[in-house]
Formats: C-alpha cells, structure tokens, sequence
C-alpha cells in the first residue's frame, strides 16, 4: 500500500512537470503579488519591514489558492479519479497522495521563494529564517484544506470562483499563525508558541482534511 | 435493484444473475440506465434500492475485495497526455496493486508499437484500445464494459470480442452496454428501456418506499 | 460465483424515516406557527421596551449602549443557527434524513441575516464609541468570517442542479466549518491580543446590571422565536417545490 501511495505520488509530480507550466505560474504569481505591496503603499523601509510578514503570507495563501481547482477537475475529466476508486487505495489516501504532491509543487517553492522576497520588503534575517519555517508548517495545512474545497466543487461549472470562497475563511486561522511566529521573531517576543499551533493545526489537517475530501468525493463523483 | 440518477427514477425492477462463463449485455435506448447500472456493479454509484450480492454475500460488506475483482472501462480513457502509452498502462496496474502490467496486453489490442509514445497523440480509437488493454494488464474475474467498441475500427472490435471470448473461456463474466455492435455468443440480454420494465413492478417498488409518496 | 442484483425495498430506513415524514411535520409546524410568530411579536415589543426605556442609561456610554440588545441577541442566533445547520448536517449524512437537509437549507440565509444584522450592528455602535464605522475588534471579526462561511455555504448549496446531491455536499461544508469556527474564533482572539493596545475596551456589555439583564433575555426569546418564525414557511416551500419537482418528473418517466 505504501508502494502504490508512493507511486501515486510519483505520477502526480511527472504530470506536474511534464504537464504545464502551472508549477512555475505559482511562483510566479507569488512574486508578483508581493511586489504589489511596495507599488501600493509607497517605497518606505520602515513601512515595508512592518507589513512583510503579512504580505508575503497572503501573497503565499493566494498563489497556494491559484492551482486547487486543477486538484481532481482534470483526473475527473479524464475519467483518472473514478480509476483511482476503484483502485487497491482506499480513497482518503488517494487524496492524502494528491496532496502531497500539490504541496510538494506549491508550498514548497513557495517557501524556498519567500526568504527573497521578503528582503525586497526589508525583513530582518531573524524574521527571514521564521518565515521558511512557518511557511513549510502553513502550507501543507493550506494543501489539505484546499483539497476539501477542491473536492467539494469537483463536477461544477464555475468550481475556481467557489472553492475561493469556500476556502479562504478556512485559512484565516492559518494566515494569524503564520503572520503571528514571523512577528514574534523580528520583534524577538517569541515564536514557539505560533509555531507549535500551526503544527498542531497540521497534524490535524492530515487527519481531517482527506477524510473530509473523501467523503466530498464519494458525494461529487456518481 | 432501482436506480435515481439526478432525482430522476431511471430504471426500477431490475434483477439478474451471473454465473461464471456468462456474459450480459444492457440494451436499452439512450438514457435507460446502461451506464448507470455499470456504476452501480462497481460501486461508483449508490442504488437507490436493491442488493448486489457475489457468492451470495452482499458486496455492501467489502467494497474493497469487490473493487478488486471487476474492471470498468467507462466512456472516459483515464488516458494521461503527457504519460506515454507503456507509463498510463503500467500506472494503472500498480493501482490494483499488481507489479507491473501483463507485456501482452498492448499486444492484444495491436498498440504494442505505440508503447513510446504520449497520450496526447493517440486518435480516440487508441486511446481507447489503451483503455481497454487494462483488462488484459491485470486479471480480474468480472469486467464492466460501457459501450466499449464504439469508436474502434472493425478490426480493433474484432480483438475486443476475441479478448471477451477468452476471458469467458477462462471462467470470467462481462458485462457490456452496448447498442449491439459487439458480438456476444450465448450472452444474456438485459432490456434497461423504460417500457421494458412491467407497470406492476415500477408501483410495486413505488409502495415499497411509502416515505416519497409524502413528498 | 454469480453476480446477482435483486430488488428490495428500504425497509431499513423506514423506523428512521418514521421522524422525517413530511407530512408529521407540516402538521406540527401547523399547529406551532402561530405560537411562534404570537411570540416573536409578543417578546421583542417587551423587550424593545424594558430595553430602550425602562433601563437606565449606562454611566459611560449613555444611551449608545442600547444597541447591544439587538447586537448581542444577533451575535447568540448566528452562532445558534450555524450549529443547527451541522447537526442537522451530520443527521442527514448518517441517517439519511430528508426533512433535515430542508431545515439546514432553510435555515442558512436566516442565519446569514442574523450574521449580517450583528455586523451592522456593531459597526454602529462602533461610530459613538470610537468615531469610526469599523473597528477590527476580536468578535467583530470573527463574525466576519462566520458571514463568509455562512456566504460559501449558501453558494456551494445553490451551485448543483441535482438538489439533493447539493445538499449532501453542502453538509460535508457545514461539518468542515463547524470544526473550524472554535479555531478561528481562537485565532482571531489571539490576532487580537497580539495587534491591539488595550486602551479600545471590546465591545463588551459593560457592568451589566438587572434592568438590563431582562430586555436581554428577552429579545433572545424574541429572536429565536422569529427563527422559528421564519424557518417554518420556508422548510413548507422547500417540501412543496420538492414535491413539485417529483411530479415533474413522475410525468417525465411515465
């Protein structure tokens, strides 16, 4: 079981990179967006060492939201998911599987771009090495919870526009974590406390979040 | 066995049996419930009544061991663009937790000279010869076939139906949906069209549910 | 080995069933209706006038403090209608129950109102307070962040064409969010203390005294009396255009 789980997760990357260049427009886009900010609310360093932390997080939250409602649209167009329940892997793994290898293709090089970006923004080294971190916790929580949305809009006309809607409340927890340990670490008042929040909200999204998504599925795919 | 697919009651009444060897064909005209009773067999659908039994035991206990004893092959190819012919083959066969994928079974289907080369430019009838080479790939007793010929050329449907032929000699059971174009010796025909099914039975089913006639 | 499908009625859902008929409960709500809407009217004149009368004026905030007896009765039935909306959720994923789903439908854009109404509210009492509309203070916002969940619920409700698939997946929501609004609630609290100077009291009922205790309770009695109020006449137009749409399709079938 772990073999085929492990092979899922192979074949999601080798559709991931040989496919689009979706992986990249994440990127991409999460650089751009935090760009934004400066050429929104002026070039003063003071300013932007104050809103980095929470700037590159939304940044990081929307470009985590840019690539869910791919998730399980395209292998249900193709007729790849009703396989895969139909296949040895009981369905809360499929989309564990899925997951992972959405996080490994988003919130992953989102938190590998975040450090550069936030010099751009004129964060203090300390702040720097917390965001990674924070970022390599949030994210996955930000994958697990996307993939609910992403199951439950699966089948519908304008599934994207929802699942933003349906998602984006769900992460407000995620992005006050976040936001809180990179605080806590450029103004040295602490992190472990935020940081150890959003690994407890972790290892209940890992829990959770599939079985929530399975059940979705179950519902969405007849 | 009754079926609601989209609120709407599309079949009621049905019920049949398979030995092994035996193969069955849903007829019926376009929107009787062909497919939906496939999904149903494989559990991709829940019917709105009825039981699905295997030896005699309800398939509701072990949906798992179920799974692994059918293949469906649906109107969609679950054929990968990016991933050549051999990888969507051999992805497929790991899913069911077989090691690899049976080397004959491009074979069977003519595609073996395909192996290299992405989905994305196969013609629909190879894809769905890649499609249907899955059942050859790993075995399993009963195969659940939706319409499966319909966008081969003669010759590929000739393949299938021999395919069919020596999956039933070796003790397996089919069912296809088809519009008769598939050749099936000695197959059971099952009449999904809404006339087919007795005025008797769709009230007897209807009392048997007082509860909607509430609504 | 043969594969077999024969045809049997749902005589296991029927003992379930027994608690869902329709046809029960429309004629209790019948027979509950007039109370109800007797006692939504009945309440809120009472407290409306123990509550903007009868109380004394509060030593720092004067009259502006009335407000709360709407506001913090909103603020109660948004989070009381919510939970009504996942219980009834998780009654209708495990059991199956049809009349369920309906309250849970219904009962979401009322609890929107109240949502709504707390937010107006409190951004209203916010301009004599501390001279603006908005202040992002703890409950404020994590009200907000009910209004979008309750918003995505209704959306993802409405976006099926198949009612009932759109209720099932709709439940799935419903549960999700319930878990998640102690968390938020949590997370805001914690935004809050994290952000804000504690020279901004909340908005809190300030030393609350006995005249005002009453005019509280009783506009809650009062709001959740007009819930059921208004939740009745919609569950009765949800099972008519329920029962509507199966003889639409009985005559389709046929």
């Amino acid at each position: 079981m772990v073999g085929v789980f492990l092979r899922l997760v192979g074949r999601e990357l080798t559709l991931a990179l040989r496919g689009s260049i979706g992986t990249l427009m994440t990127v991409v886009f999460f650089v751009i967006a935090v760009t934004l900010f400066p050429l929104g609310v002026g070039p003063e360093l003071g300013l932007l060492s104050r809103i980095a932390p929470g700037a590159v997080w939304v940044a990081a939250l929307l470009a985590a939201l840019l690539s869910l409602d791919r998730l399980f649209v395209a292998d249900h167009e193709d007729g790849s998911l009703e396989q895969l329940m139909l296949g040895t892997l009981p369905l809360e793994l499929v989309v564990l599987a899925k997951t992972v290898a959405h996080w490994l293709t988003t919130g992953l090089p989102l938190a590998v771009a975040a450090p550069v970006l936030a010099l751009l923004l004129n964060m203090s080294v300390d702040g720097l090495v917390i965001l990674v971190v924070s970022l390599l916790l949030g994210t996955p929580i930000l994958s697990l919870i996307g993939a609910v949305g992403a199951a439950l809009t699966v089948g519908l006309r304008r599934g994207s526009a929802l699942i933003a809607l349906l998602v984006l409340p769900l992460y407000v927890p995620v992005l006050i974590f976040g936001v809180g340990a990179v605080e806590g670490a450029v103004l040295d008042v602490g992190v472990h406390a935020n940081l150890s929040i959003l690994a407890g909200g972790l290892v209940g999204a890992v829990v959770l979040g599939p079985l929530a998504a399975a059940a979705a599925l179950r519902m969405t795919v007849e | 066995m009754a079926c609601i697919r989209g609120e709407r009651p599309v079949f009621s009444g049905v019920s049949f049996s398979l030995d092994p060897g035996g193969a069955l064909a849903l007829v019926g005209p376009n929107g009787a419930g062909k497919s939906s009773l496939l999904r149903i067999l494989c559990g991709l659908l829940r019917p709105a009544g009825g039981t699905l039994a295997w030896d005699g035991a309800a398939v509701d206990e072990d949906w798992a061991a179920h799974r692994q004893r059918l293949h469906y092959v649906g109107h969609l190819d679950a054929v990968k663009p990016t991933l050549t012919v051999a990888e969507n083959l051999d992805d497929w066969a790991r899913f069911r937790g077989a090691a690899r994928a049976a080397i004959d079974a491009l074979q069977a289907l003519g595609i073996e000279n395909l192996a290299d080369v992405p989905g994305r430019f196969l013609s629909a009838g190879q894809r769905r010869r890649l499609s249907l080479a899955r059942l050859v790939a790993t075995p399993a007793p009963l195969w659940l076939l939706d319409e499966p010929t319909v966008t081969l050329d003669a010759e590929s449907a000739a393949r299938v139906a021999t395919m069919i032929a020596a999956h039933r000699a070796d003790g397996g059971m089919v069912i296809v949906a088809t519009h008769g174009e598939i050749a099936l010796d000695g197959a059971n025909r099952l009449d999904l069209g809404v006339h087919g099914v007795p005025a008797d039975m769709l009230l007897a089913d209807q009392e048997a549910k007082p509860e909607d006639d509430a609504w | 080995m043969a594969t077999r499908a024969t045809r049997r009625g749902r005589a296991g859902w029927t003992s379930i069933h027994f608690f869902a008929n329709p046809a029960r409960f429309l004629r209790v709500a019948r027979a509950v209706y007039p109370w109800a809407a007797g006692a939504t009217a009945g309440l809120i004149v009472a407290g409306l006038v123990l509550g903007l009368y009868v109380a004394p004026p509060d030593y720092q905030q004067g009259d502006a403090y009335r407000i709360i007896f709407v506001h913090v009765p909103a603020a109660w039935m948004s989070l009381f209608v919510y939970v009504v909306i996942a219980l009834c959720s998780a009654a209708s994923l495990i059991w199956r129950h049809p009349l369920a789903d309906l309250v849970a439908k219904s009962s979401a854009p009322v609890g929107a109102v109240f949502t709504f109404i707390t937010l107006l509210s409190g951004s209203l009492w916010g301009q004599p307070m501390w001279g603006t509309w908005w202040v992002w203070d703890a409950r404020l916002t994590s009200m907000l962040v009910l209004f979008f969940l309750y918003l995505g619920y209704i959306a993802l409700h409405a976006a099926f064409d198949d009612p009932a698939k759109g209720a099932r997946v709709a439940a799935v929501l419903a549960l999700v969010g319930v878990v998640n609004v102690p968390i938020v609630k949590f997370s805001v609290d914690w935004w809050n203390t994290l952000h804000q100077p504690a020279t901004i009291s909340k908005i809190d009922a300030p030393s609350i005294d006995s005249s005002m205790v009453a005019p509280l309770l009783l506009m809650a009695a009062g709001f959740m009396a007009y819930y059921l109020t208004v939740l009745i006449p919609r569950v009765r137009a949800e099972i008519a255009s329920r029962r509507i749409r199966n003889l639409r399709l009985a005559q389709v079938s046929r």
